[in-house]
Formats: structure tokens, C-alpha cells, sequence
């Protein structure tokens, strides 16, 4: 349950040791999460939680349906305060600022931290007016440098090959997997510092999946990226590290490796050999 | 166990079998879509009737008065005693002054009052508001009509000293006013429509409440926002208590509000309620301005159509 962080650095010298030279310095914190509590009306959503993301790493998030995965991921963005009856204590520092702040502008922090959704969302507009949204809203007007974000981005979620020639045309007229990855390259064009996902595959097909799971790996090179997932596999073929949640709790927070190979807790094991869940 | 299983299903079986449902399934299935399809004849032929009347009627009074007159006439004189005059043009810029100062108070409040319910409102505000609109919406056109003549006017003629007892400008405003509802409510539950994982997409993109609205929302809806405004701008056009009421009877080819107008449902109002009779060209006349009506409410419902076609934005 407690991230235990002196044996985690050792484990990654001794990794570092065997595979590449020592040449990595500690990890930035991204996301840190001090005795954070929730509650839905008189649900007590998410109890106690204590957790960092670091920077450039894909930290996944597994647990039963229900355990408050979702609920922390919304969190972060404060996309949760969307539910009118949610109540929040603790702290989520945000490079090393609490966005749980009044003072906090929440428009100032998802700008910085960009969210994609379980079910793809684009809007009923032209691929192009798609990813231009986020850049026109915060003041970016000029033709030029929007064209350029349009490519940038879509070149990022590995969909511009694809889409390039039909630019003007609704997004709701590419498959489901296109349309995810469209999602994708909205929330790169504003270049967020963060990247939070929702279950982004659950709606896809399987190619689509590994599509997909593959621009993970790659946009983890430039951004920090938090991953809510119910398929256990995929938490332990893209992630870094994760963190397993069960009514409202982090049960374990390690290493993906760890996790999955040697976990601590009897519960964790349970869960990802399949008992439960 | 398994014959015991058995004894009750085909019980069940058994009972349906002998049920004399079946029976009268089979005479409503075939009498039904008989009857339903005569319910659609009667309703067409309603309507082709109607329209067949308006036709025949106007055919009879361009036996009378040369359609050049009347289509490019800007003088409306039926009444006078040694020329009668019956040019259009009269009568529709009496009826545009109204629909256009009606669009005009309406179209931003109904739009206005739509995303704040749709997008602002919690669901106790909406709850309340949402019946009251439709009482509004509920209210006789008649009252609407004393209301513009006895409270709206004076009202205005206090701002405006020149105003006159009857004029554009009062009926306008209470026209707009009776639209109102029809446009917020459309408008509303096209704006509700709008899934709310468009809403989530922007704001999660840092969008502020206002631009979700203004820039996602509105857009989506679009379609059924200006059907809503549409609809409202014919009702605007063919409404005719409140104009009768506080319009006046004189019907003037100008651009002016203050002055007193006749509106082409004012008209047909006037000349029904006895001025003529029977076989005159007065008489005639209300075929003709009821199909000029009918053009022009006609056109907007294809005009409806078209744009709310044109502007989907399917999702």
C-alpha cells in the first residue's frame, strides 16, 4: 500500500545496472497526491489516496468497475466537479501546485492537461476545425500556424497518412479507431504537459488497440501520461508503473513489473490472476 | 423432473392455443392499416382542398383585377368608392414591419433564455421555467392583441411621443413576445440534444463554459435552432388577432413603425367579420392576399427544411 520510494529508486539502479548505464537522474514528479478523500453526496468515492505520476512514464490505473479509477483520473483535470454533489479534501499537487485551490483556474489547468474519453468524442465538425478548437480558444487565429498544428498533431497520433486529404470532412465519417485517435491529436495540438485517458481502447476494435496502445508508447517521449484501464494486459504491456484500486483505495502502487510479476498484497494478486474483478 | 418441466410448458402452450386472443389479432392487424391509412387520406385531402379553394377563389379575382396590379401595386385601396386599388405590396410591408420587429425582440431572447437553460440552469431552475414558457406559450392570442393595445402601447408612446394608437411597433413587440417561448423551448431541447461528451471533449480542453456554448453547443444545434426560429418567424407572419387588435386598418406601403398598418391577416379579418358580400371583388380579394399568406408561410416551412439540411451537424 505505501510506495515504498528508496526500495523503488534501488530496484531501478539495479535494472539500470543490467541493462543501460547509470546515466538516469531521479524522476521528476508530475502529479503528487497527499491523503486525497471524495465523496459523491454520502459515497465516499475515493479514500485516502496517496500517489505520484512521474514525468514521461505511462502510469496505469486497474481495478474492478466501480473502485474509483475513473474518479481519480477526473481528478487530475478536475473534470469531476462536473457531478454537482462531489466533495473533495486532501491535496493533488500539480507541479507543486494544489489544483484542488479555489484559487486554481481550472481552464489554466486543463489546458496544461489534456484528457482522452472511453467513448470517442470529437466534435460534429471538419477533421481540420477538430484539432484547430483547442489552439482558436486560446487565442490562436493565424491560418499558418494553425496548419502546422493540424499536421503536428495529427502526424503525433500517427493518423495524418490517413486523413490528409480529406481534412474538410466530418470526423464522424472515420471508423471508431480513427476517431479515438483524432480525440488524440485535439488534445496534442494544444501540447499539453499531461495526457489522461479513459479507458481510451474499451470502444475499439482490436487493431485499432494496438494502434493506439502503440502512439501510447510513443507520446510517453514527450508527455506524461496517466492511463485508466480495465484490461490487465494492457496496463502490463504499456505502462511503467500502476496502481491498483479496489473500493475507493490504492491497494498497490509499484512498478508494472513488480506488479504484475511479485505483487505485495494478497488482494493485488487475486486481481490480476483473475479471481475477481 | 424433466416430464413435470414438459407438462408445464405445453400447458402454457395449451392456454394460448385456446386463447380466442388470436382471433381478434388477426381482424385488428387487417382492419388497422385501413384505418390508419384513411385517417392520412382524409388529412391530404383536407389540406389539397383547401389549398384547390384558395386557388380557385384567387383565379376568380385576377378575373377581376389585373395581376401586374396587384403584384406590383403599392397601394391598397378596396374600400374606395371610384377606384378600387389592390396592390400587394401594401399589405406585406405591413405584415414584414411586424414579423421583422417580432424576429427581432425574439430571436436573441429566445436564443439567449435557450443557452442559459440548456447549459446554465441547474435542473430546479429548469424545472420551474420550463412550464411557465409554456403557459406563455399557452396564453390567447387575443389577450396577447388587448395586451399590445391597452399596456404596450401607452407604455411605448410615453418613449416615443409620435407613435400612433395603432402602429407597427407595439404588435411587433407583443408578436415577438408570443414567439418567444416557441423559440427557447425548440431551441432548448435541440441545445439538450447535444450529447454531453461533445460538452466534456471541449472542456477538457480548457474551454471555458461560455465558449463550450457558444463554440461546441451551439453549432451542433444549429439545425434545430433555426428550424425553432423559422417555425416562430411564420407564426409571426400569419398571426392575426394582435395585429387586428393593435395594428390598425390602414394598410401603407412604408418603412415606417410608428404609423398606424394593416397586415395582410388583418385584411382578411376585416373583410370577413362583413365589410363585403358574397361575389364581390372585396369578397375575392381575401382569396387572393390568403394565398399570397400561404406563399409566404410555405416558403419558410421549405426554407426550414432546407437550412436544417444544410447546417446538420451529424453526430
Amino acid at each position: 500500500m505505501v510506495v515504498n520510494f528508496k526500495e523503488e529508486k534501488l530496484a531501478n539502479k539495479v535494472k539500470q545496472t543490467v541493462g543501460q548505464p547509470s546515466t538516469e537522474v531521479a524522476k521528476n514528479i508530475v502529479y503528487d497526491t497527499r491523503n486525497l478523500n471524495l465523496w459523491y453526496g454520502d459515497h465516499h468515492g475515493l479514500k485516502d489516496i496517496n500517489l505520484s505520476v512521474y514525468e514521461n512514464e505511462v502510469t496505469a490505473i486497474i481495478g474492478p468497475s466501480g473502485c474509483g479509477k475513473s474518479t481519480y483520473l477526473k481528478t487530475l483535470n478536475r473534470m469531476v466537479e462536473l457531478v454537482p454533489s462531489v466533495r473533495t479534501s486532501g491535496e493533488i499537487l500539480y507541479r507543486e501546485r494544489n489544483i484542488l485551490d479555489k484559487n486554481y483556474t481550472v481552464e489554466e489547468l486543463r489546458t496544461r492537461v489534456g484528457m482522452v474519453f472511453q467513448k470517442p468524442n470529437p466534435f460534429p465538425k471538419s477533421i481540420y476545425d477538430n484539432i484547430a478548437y483547442g489552439p482558436r480558444i486560446h487565442g490562436i487565429k493565424n491560418k499558418k500556424i494553425l496548419d502546422e498544428i493540424v499536421e503536428k498533431s495529427l502526424r503525433g497520433a500517427a493518423i495524418w497518412d490517413e486523413v490528409k486529404d480529406r481534412l474538410n470532412q466530418n470526423a464522424y465519417g472515420l471508423s471508431g479507431g480513427q476517431q479515438q485517435r483524432i480525440c488524440m491529436a485535439r488534445c496534442l495540438a494544444i501540447e499539453p504537459d499531461v495526457i489522461l485517458m479513459d479507458e481510451p481502447t474499451s470502444a475499439l476494435d482490436p487493431i485499432s488497440t494496438l494502434k493506439v496502445e502503440e502512439l501510447v508508447q510513443e507520446l510517453k517521449k514527450d508527455y506524461s501520461i496517466v492511463i485508466v484501464t480495465h484490461n490487465m494486459q494492457q496496463a502490463a504491456r504499456i505502462s511503467d508503473r500502476t496502481a491498483f484500486f479496489l473500493n475507493g483505495e490504492v491497494v498497490e502502487y509499484d512498478q508494472t513489473d513488480i506488479i504484475f510479476q511479485t505483487p505485495n498484497d494478497q488482494r493485488t494478486e487475486d486481481y490480476i490472476s483473475g479471481r475477481f474483478g | 423432473m424433466v416430464s413435470q418441466k414438459e407438462q408445464k410448458t405445453s400447458s402454457v402452450q395449451q392456454l394460448i392455443a385456446n386463447s380466442r386472443n388470436h382471433k381478434t389479432k388477426k381482424i385488428v392487424e387487417k382492419a388497422m392499416p385501413t384505418l390508419l391509412f384513411s385517417a392520412a387520406v382524409l388529412s391530404i385531402l383536407t389540406t389539397f382542398g383547401i389549398v384547390f379553394t384558395l386557388i380557385f377563389e384567387t383565379f376568380e379575382f385576377f378575373k377581376r383585377v389585373s395581376i401586374t396590379d396587384f403584384l406590383f401595386g403599392t397601394e391598397w385601396l378596396p374600400f374606395s368608392g371610384k377606384e378600387q386599388l389592390f396592390g400587394i405590396w401594401a399589405l406585406i410591408a405591413g405584415t414584414l414591419k411586424v414579423t421583422l420587429i417580432a424576429t427581432i425582440v425574439a430571436v436573441p431572447f429566445g436564443i439567449g433564455s435557450a443557452i442559459f437553460l440548456s447549459e446554465y440552469a441547474n435542473e430546479k431552475t429548469r424545472r420551474i421555467v420550463k412550464p411557465v414558457l409554456e403557459v406563455l406559450a399557452g396564453v390567447p392570442t387575443i389577450v396577447y392583441g388587448f395586451f399590445a393595445l391597452t399596456f404596450v402601447t401607452p407604455l411605448l408612446q410615453e418613449l416615443v411621443p409620435s407613435l400612433k394608437l395603432f402602429n407597427a411597433l407595439s404588435p411587433g413587440i407583443v408578436v415577438g413576445v408570443m414567439i418567444l417561448p416557441m423559440i427557447t423551448s425548440l431551441s432548448e431541447d435541440a441545445m439538450s440534444s447535444v450529447p454531453n461528451s461533445m460538452r466534456e471533449g471541449a472542456l477538457a480542453l480548457g474551454a471555458t463554459k461560455f465558449e463550450v456554448a457558444i463554440k461546441v453547443v451551439l453549432p451542433a444545434a444549429l439545425s434545430g435552432i433555426i428550424s425553432s426560429v423559422v417555425l416562430a418567424v411564420s407564426r409571426a407572419i400569419g398571426e392575426t388577432m394582435i395585429v387586428s387588435l393593435a395594428g390598425g386598418a390602414t394598410p401603407k406601403f412604408n418603412f415606417n413603425v410608428t404609423d398606424s398598418i394593416q397586415t395582410m391577416t388583418a385584411y382578411i379579418v376585416q373583410v370577413s367579420s362583413g365589410d363585403a358580400g358574397y361575389g364581390t371583388t372585396i369578397y375575392y380579394s381575401i382569396y387572393s392576399v390568403g394565398f399570397t399568406l400561404f406563399i409566404f408561410t410555405l416558403a419558410m416551412n421549405l426554407l426550414a427544411q432546407y437550412i436544417s439540411k444544410r447546417f446538420r451537424e451529424v453526430y
